[in-house]
């Protein structure tokens, strides 16, 4: 069983959603974005994502576009972000890790490559924003024969009929994009996610994430109570943006406000109890 | 399954070059694409249904050659540019004179058929990239003419170099939006448009003003700006009784080319030659050439040639002009260039600022300086030329929204 699955197995008969935060690679250098993804599971991370700094990150807001930046001038490259998570497998061999980002780099890596190296660096799932099922047999196969999951987005605007199609392509969970927009803006309602579940679930077995939106440990709870799992992003990345120095320089804030919200967040999450969606 | 909009071509043969893209959007199985985030495929997929149903309806077409005759002022003159002719001493050239269009660029021919189909689909609201301002204004246009509301992005820096044209937009009832991100140019305000509309997609409408984008934005600009290669075909047969031999036009994403080329692609005998913007040098590292020095690599929902470092991430192009000022091109054009139909050349800054000159003083006509891109390639090879070969340059756009510019590249202060 892929350490996804078994994770979402694990949730699952403890009657809790998953917390899944996001770090940005090498936001703001290599050195505090390691750390901070070594201490996000004892902080309460039940997965973590890992965003691939683009240039381009076009379904992104503000906060993640900076994130990025800084990654990208802190000299994130995709051998450096593969090196990153190997490291972090030498110390945790349990706590899932996805991959979320945008194609190019991956097509200038090579797909196959790609895949290859980031399942033997201890990648388990690959989430690719601009790579809608249509253009997706470039990277299944290899995906597949390296046994890393491709996480599909499904979003308020996915039709039913469409929900069929782009969920017989998904694998490890599915990623439900809460609000129509760009990451980090609005936030949907508990209402909308509770209309919005049993629609997935009709379509699909696998497990569902919601992101997109979620800022609060209010928030999280509802959504991983609703779901079997919230991402929370833009709102980790802004607080480690506050902690930045006027050079954009890791302060001694860092790494402890970022995982103090991560704490209260899986506080939430952990005393949230599971509805049945 | 026929293409409508080449039915109506006796030019479509059954192994055309015509005939693309695919189902899928893709240009020789490769290029081209809808690479974007699944909250805008419904979008994308509802957009390529409701254009093949206006392709199909002669109501539509009818309509839009009303605007297109009426408002717009086709069909654009071709010009015999005798004097730069005489001068140069080779290729008799003539000029497709698109800058005479209402808003002075070819960018109105597009925008016409999109507004027409965004009223179709019962959008309100208009969004649009732009990077000299052409497009900009174009849009802006069409939006006051049918009372919509429009957003223009535009990028910081060439909301500074383009002046006059955000004035007009801003008089013409849009919002212009500066965008500060990356160098604040066309890619960065093609990412804010595109963020843009997936947070308003039940009123809004994405007009992309070049053959580039996610499916079926390539394949629909090209529909439309193929007016222009149809009335080169029929003015040149009027005038001369044959094809060109020679077609030259300045690529940017490429829609004022792919406009001019299209109808040509199956007549053998005509080349094609795109001019991209080498800016200082195609070697400089600081040019817009995406073919020339780019490799194919996804951005803005299509595979395509594209500017980029080692690790896949985009480069900032470099060009005088704004409109050329992309690290990638329309995928039709890496298509054509792959399988050599069409030839992709460069033209510097200098050498777009001497053709800027050398066509106001011969002909009487300040060009655009992406068109002035073009103008400096058919000035390199005419006088190579035999006399009797036939040279169109395609003049998208005037220059007046260039003077600044120039003026202070030539040393000249306003």
């Amino acid at each position: 069983m892929s350490r996804i699955a078994a994770r979402f197995k694990t949730l699952a008969a403890q009657g809790r959603g998953a917390l899944i935060p996001y770090l940005e690679a090498f936001d703001p250098d290599l050195e505090t974005s390691l750390a901070l993804l070594k201490a996000m599971p004892a902080a309460g991370a039940d997965l973590i994502e890992v965003g691939m700094p683009f240039s381009d990150p076009s379904a992104d807001g503000p906060v993640i576009q900076l994130a990025a930046r800084r990654g990208l001038k802190a000299g994130a490259t995709l051998p450096g972000v593969l090196k990153m998570i190997a490291a972090f497998r030498e110390q945790d061999q349990e706590t899932p890790v996805i991959l979320m980002g945008y194609l190019n780099p991956v097509e200038a890596y090579g797909h196959a490559r790609f895949c290859t190296d980031a399942a033997k660096a201890g990648v388990d799932g690959l989430i690719l924003v601009d790579l809608p099922p249509e253009e997706a047999d470039i990277l299944e196969q290899p995906a597949q024969d390296a046994g890393l999951d491709i996480i599909r987005l499904v979003a308020p605007t996915t039709s039913d009929e469409r929900l069929r199609y782009v969920l017989s392509h998904a694998s490890g969970f599915v990623y439900y994009v809460s609000i129509t927009g760009i990451t980090g803006t609005r936030t949907a309602s508990a209402e909308a996610l509770q209309e919005a579940l049993p629609r997935l679930r009709a379509a699909t077995d696998l497990p569902v994430a919601i992101g997109f939106g979620i800022r609060t440990p209010e928030q999280a709870a509802t959504a991983a109570g609703i779901a079997d799992g919230a991402v929370v992003a833009s709102a980790l990345l802004s607080t480690l943006a506050d902690t930045l120095d006027a050079e954009g320089k890791a302060t001694d804030q860092t790494l402890p406000r970022v995982l103090n919200q991560i704490k209260d967040l899986a506080a939430a999450v952990r005393a949230g109890e599971k509805k049945a969606g | 399954m026929a293409d409508p909009a080449e039915q109506h071509s006796a030019a479509a043969q059954p192994n055309s070059l015509r005939h693309g893209p695919d189902e899928r959007g893709h240009f020789g199985g490769r290029y081209g694409g809808r690479f974007v985030a699944e909250t805008l495929m419904p979008l994308l997929l509802e957009l390529n249904t409701a254009y093949d149903a206006a392709k199909a309806d002669p109501a539509f077409q009818k309509e839009l050659d009303f605007y297109l005759r009426d408002y717009v002022g086709r069909p654009s003159p071709l010009w015999f540019a005798r004097r730069m002719t005489e001068e140069l001493g080779g290729a008799k050239i003539y000029m497709k004179r698109e800058e005479l269009n209402h808003t002075g660029s070819h960018k109105l021919n597009n925008v016409m058929g999109q507004i027409l189909l965004a009223r179709r689909m019962g959008r309100t609201r208009i969004v649009a990239e732009t990077g000299a301002g052409q497009h900009g204004v174009a849009t802006a246009t069409v939006c006051a003419l049918f009372g919509m509301q429009c957003v223009i992005y535009m990028g910081a820096t060439d909301v500074e170099r383009q002046k006059p044209n955000v004035f007009r937009m801003r008089l013409l009832g849009a919002e212009v939006v500066p965008v500060t991100a990356g160098a604040g140019t066309l890619k960065d305000a093609m990412n804010e448009a595109m963020r843009d509309w997936v947070a308003n997609i039940a009123d809004t409408y994405f007009l992309v003003g070049t053959v580039a984008g996610p499916h079926p934005y390539p394949a629909m600009v090209r529909d439309f700006q193929s007016v222009i290669g149809e009335e080169t075909k029929e003015q040149m047969q009027a005038q001369e009784g044959r094809l060109p031999d020679v077609i030259v036009a300045a690529i940017g994403g490429g829609s004022n080319a792919m406009g001019i080329f299209h109808p040509f692609l199956d007549d053998a005998s005509v080349r094609l030659i795109g001019v991209e913007a080498a800016g200082h040098g195609l070697d400089s590292g600081k040019t817009a050439a995406s073919i020339e020095r780019g490799r194919p690599g996804v951005l803005h929902g299509n595979r395509t040639y594209l500017l980029q470092n080692a690790d896949g991430q985009i480069d900032e192009a470099h060009s005088i002009s704004a409109g050329l000022d992309y690290p990638g091109v329309g995928p039709e054009h890496s298509w054509l260039s792959d399988i050599g139909r069409a030839e992709y050349v460069g033209a510097t800054d200098d050498e777009a600022l001497k053709a800027f000159q050398l066509c106001t003083r011969t002909e009487g006509i300040i060009p655009a300086l992406e068109s002035a891109h073009a103008i400096a390639y058919a000035a390199k090879i005419a006088p190579t030329l035999p006399k009797e070969t036939l040279l169109v340059v395609n003049i998208s756009g005037r220059g007046d929204k260039d003077i600044f510019t120039v003026a202070e590249h030539l040393g000249v202060k306003l």
